[in-house]
């Protein structure tokens, strides 16, 4: 049966549901946020309809502009990371048999499903005193004695790329399975070892998979809500964990709703941005 | 030379991956109730009590029913979605595909504030039922991509023989579609399961005050100190997730399903 074009109002009908759910509870709800994020917020965690700017001014003040700095500097530098870590491990992955591929990305996707809760939980106590790493140093006689590695930038970072690592690896892995083994066996006739064949066929092969891996990479990384707050100090707290944090325990629904707008325009823009530099850079 | 290498690159890795569950592994077995590694003394009580301390028996029953609610619904969003795209051409349609995808592809507070802010405006925010909705359509990308994965691969020469013997669009539903669409069913199924059963920051903004499912209550156990049985109860997360994607592979062919082309053409 070929494809062909709804001819009659009942061909409609399979799309009825998916498309009402998809509105009510998808794109009304965002738009509720939208609303809410003008409205006036009132003593004791209500708000009222109003139309103001008041909760989009508050992010005028060096305080925001700092966490900003510091959100898309932290999604950047995990980004950065996992893009190292995973481009090597998933061509290697891909150049395995099936078999170790399935155990791999079994385990890859059992890490990717874990919830924040679970992750920040699991490395607070790896890096806790009393039940820590640093137990280990202790008892292999390299530390004295054993201390706690959080809250700190380095935890946060460690549990943050945990986190982003597999996915990294589940985006990479489609282009990544799909190259063509004969460009590095062209590499290696001509006389390239492994490694530089890696560095100077697959890498540029893979110049706009890997960009466009770092931009969801760095989107995934920018909605870490958790991490930063189990494993850091308040200075390491991102864009995401203060939306949490005002709309739960301040209670400030108006602002917490101004923020991820803020968000969201700067998730869009940052990616509008990169695609467009791309673009220029391939015309040059 | 090289194969040393990677073996070597690949066993770090594995060890990133593994280290923190190693120790959580250790500390769920800690004889009393303190959160030492190595474990002090050994005891599987930690298990039980999971099973056995009303509180957190019940955050695992509201988990459990929120997953195997919410993973349905998403797949009854999704499958007719993904039909409807694979049999007509309405370009238009495809900005459903597109809002199905944005839930999972934006930083997950803002589903969750959206969603919270819409529950509480239509005044039914804290029901246990608006977290199974909330979840279904957080989770419905998996399913639809899975879905739309399983739709490219069905051969229409096998569609168009059933229509030319006479049979209408519900018959080949039914009788060709559907046994073929099945495995990606199933996986969409259990990769939204398995990720619903593991989701905070939806079900907390949605229920969180009402009821507690078992990373709320991780999370909230976590501010008032440790104790072991956080540890056991993630040790148990691993291993379902473990299990089950492990079931997809071996029903399914996983590495496809992620990309990969069909173990018959490598």
């Amino acid at each position: 049966m070929r494809r062909e074009a709804p001819q009659k109002l009942s061909d409609y009908g399979p799309l009825f549901f998916p498309a009402m759910m998809l509105i009510v509870f998808f794109v009304v709800p965002f738009a509720t946020m939208i609303a809410v994020s003008f409205f006036q917020r009132q003593q004791g965690g209500f708000y009222v309809p109003a139309f103001e700017f008041a909760n989009y001014e508050r992010f005028l003040s060096l305080f925001f502009a700092n966490v900003l700095g510091f959100s898309l500097m932290l999604a950047v530098t995990v980004a950065i990371c996992c893009i190292v870590l995973a481009v090597p491990f998933t061509y290697l992955l891909t150049r395995m048999k099936r078999k170790v591929q399935i155990v791999w990305l079994v385990a890859l996707l059992s890490v990717l499903s874990l919830s924040e809760v679970i992750i920040g939980f699991a490395w607070s106590t790896l890096f806790s005193r009393t039940a820590g790493i640093t137990n280990l140093l202790v008892m292999a006689g390299i530390m004295s004695e054993a201390k706690a590695l959080l809250p700190s930038f380095g935890a946060v970072l460690t549990g943050m790329v945990y986190q982003a690592f597999p996915y990294t690896v589940l985006v990479l892995y489609p282009a990544l399975v799909r190259l063509d083994p004969t460009l590095t066996e062209a590499a290696r006739t001509l006389g390239a070892s492994p490694i530089k064949a890696f560095f100077t066929v697959v890498i540029p092969a893979l110049r706009n998979t890997i960009t466009a891996t770092l931009i969801m990479v760095f989107i995934f990384a920018l909605g870490s809500y958790l991490l930063p707050q189990l494993l850091g100090r308040p200075q390491h707290w991102t864009l995401s964990v203060l939306i949490t944090d005002q709309a739960i325990y301040q209670s400030n629904m108006p602002f917490a709703a101004a923020m991820a707008v803020f968000l969201v325009l700067v998730t869009l823009g940052l990616v509008a941005l990169t695609v467009l530099a791309g673009r220029k850079g391939e015309a040059a | 030379m090289t194969g040393a290498l990677s073996k070597a690159y690949f066993f770090l890795i594995g060890l990133f991956l593994a280290a923190p569950m190693i120790v959580v592994a250790g500390v769920s077995v800690n004889a009393k109730q303190t959160l030492a590694f190595p474990p002090k003394g050994f005891s599987v009580s930690w298990y039980g009590e999971i099973f056995l301390n009303p509180e957190w028996r019940n955050a695992l029953f509201a988990s459990l029913t929120l997953a195997v609610l919410s993973a349905a619904l998403a797949v009854a969003i999704a499958l007719p979605l993904a039909w409807f795209l694979w049999r007509r051409i309405a370009p238009w349609a495809n900005i459903f595909q597109l809002l199905g995808i944005a839930p999972f592809t934006l930083p997950p507070v803002i589903t969750a504030l959206g969603l919270l802010t819409f529950w509480a405006t239509t005044g039914f925010y804290g029901q246990p039922w608006t977290a199974v909705v909330s979840h279904a359509i957080f989770f419905v990308t998996l399913p639809l991509v899975t879905l739309s994965l399983g739709f490219t691969a069905i051969d229409r020469s096998l569609v168009e023989a059933a229509a030319t013997m006479g049979a209408d669009d519900r018959t080949i539903f039914r009788t060709v579609v559907l046994p073929l669409i099945l495995p990606y069913i199933v996986s969409g199924y259990a990769f939204a399961f398995v990720l619903s059963l593991n989701e905070y920051i939806v079900a907390y903004m949605t229920v969180g005050f009402t009821m507690e499912t078992l990373p709320i209550k991780i999370f909230n156990a976590l501010r008032y100190g440790y104790t072991p049985t956080m540890a056991s109860v993630t040790i148990l997360f691993v291993a379902t997730a473990a299990i089950i994607f492990s079931l997809v592979a071996r029903f399914g062919d996983l590495p496809k399903l992620l990309g990969a082309m069909s173990s018959d053409d490598t």
